[in-house]
């Protein structure tokens, strides 16, 4: 599912526009597996999926797997509908280099939301 | 389509507040009972325009809002340029009350939400006998930060892209897209650091979780709105401050966010009119 993620952003056009001044690297871990997520100019460039050995990455996003289940779902409920409701709840943990994630924090809002069952926009 | 005019009126206001001559946008339509409102965190007074515009409120009430200092078109005060701007409850009490006295309201409802529902919490504890009634919008005792706060002035970081990025998801899911992106361009618009700086009340100075329970409303009812969405202000906070207020009414919004009377107008006028009609009843 999270391989979708390149199709599905650089299918926007204004996500990709708005994301063009971004160009980085960051971890995404559901549950146990960790995925890194490449941007460049604001398109997803590649997801791999790990276990890594090396793994380099501006910043993290981890959560667990049901979190960000329920984060996914098409109607999320209040609390599991936006990623600083779950960084509020203390489920959802950013760490890193959080200077390019507040700086883009439109961007993967709406790009994460994209993995959503109707992929409707954060 | 031809030109139309809303029934708005706005006029700049020159009152010296905290020993400085500030310059204070206000807004108002309508006559009646004087209906105060007070906005968000970071925005300013268009959050209750829908307000403005609708009649059946209008007719009974003199809806105002004004621009905070710092705010939408209140301008900082002259030295602002070396200073950090850093909002207090006394000041923020001060403000509300001077601004009541230059416009001669008589008992005004007072309706504030976020910083504005916490403010009137303070009103309804420190001046209950100036207000006809305080109504309290996702209004808490308190909101513990939980993101760090330096994101939202510093240069690498586009202040309003990120104050709107922050609150984005504090507009409930169903809000309507034009009111929704209205609300956030506010955001977008705020000055640099001014969001900053109302959030240094919310969720430092003005804690008011100790104090909340004597609040007496034998002297002020108190009414609470929050939205189902809202995670800054969460309906449980809510509810914890109207189990500890005797006689105060708390109504969980459905559907609704952060900020219902700019997100979803015609939602939250809904839950409004109920409560302006339990105001005017008890004071026929």
């Amino acid at each position: 599912m999270i391989e979708q993620l390149s199709d599905r952003v650089n299918a926007d056009a204004g996500l990709v526009r708005r994301g063009r001044f971004l160009s980085t690297t960051y971890l995404l871990e559901v549950g146990t597996t960790p995925w890194l997520i490449s941007i460049v100019d604001g398109r997803v460039a590649a997801v791999t999926r790990g276990p890594f050995v090396m793994p380099s990455w501006a910043f993290a996003l981890r959560a667990p797997e049901d979190e960000w289940a329920k984060f996914w779902e098409a109607h999320p409920l209040p609390g599991s509908h936006d990623l600083m409701a779950m960084i509020k709840r203390r489920v959802l943990k950013a760490e890193g280099d959080l200077q390019v994630f507040m700086a883009n924090l439109r961007y993967f809002k709406e790009s994460l939301a994209k993995l959503r069952a109707t992929g409707a926009s954060a | 389509m031809s030109a139309r005019f809303e029934p708005i009126t706005g006029r700049y206001m020159h009152l010296e507040l905290f020993g400085r001559p500030h310059r204070i946008y206000v807004e108002e339509a309508g006559q009646g009972v004087p209906l105060l409102c007070l906005h968000t965190a970071g925005s300013d007074g268009r959050q209750y325009r829908a307000l403005m515009n609708d009649a059946t409120i209008t007719a009974q009430h003199r809806v105002i809002a004004f621009d905070m200092p710092w705010h939408g078109k209140s301008s900082p005060p002259e030295g602002w340029h070396d200073e950090e701007y850093q909002l207090t409850s006394q000041q923020y009490t001060t403000m509300i009350l001077a601004v009541m006295k230059a416009l001669q309201l008589d008992k005004p409802i007072v309706m504030g939400c976020s910083i504005g529902g916490r403010i009137v919490l303070h009103l309804a504890l420190e001046h209950p006998e100036e207000f006809r009634a305080i109504i309290g919008l996702q209004a808490g005792a308190h909101v513990d930060p939980y993101y760090d706060l330096n994101f939202l002035h510093r240069p690498d970081v586009h202040g309003g892209e990120v104050c709107a990025a922050i609150v984005s998801g504090l507009v409930g899911p169903n809000a309507p897209t034009k009111e929704r992106w209205e609300t956030l361009w506010h955001y977008m618009q705020g000055g640099p650091g001014v969001f900053k700086g109302d959030l240094y009340f919310y969720k430092l100075d003005g804690d008011i979780r100790d104090r909340v329970a004597q609040i007496d409303t034998g002297r002020c009812p108190l009414f609470l709105l929050s939205g189902e969405y809202d995670y800054s202000c969460t309906p449980e906070e809510t509810m914890a401050v109207a189990a500890s207020v005797k006689g105060s009414e708390a109504t969980i919004m459905k559907g609704l966010g952060h900020f219902p009377m700019s997100e979803d107008p015609e939602a939250f006028i809904g839950h409004l009119r109920p409560v302006l009609a339990k105001i005017a009843a008890a004071n026929k």
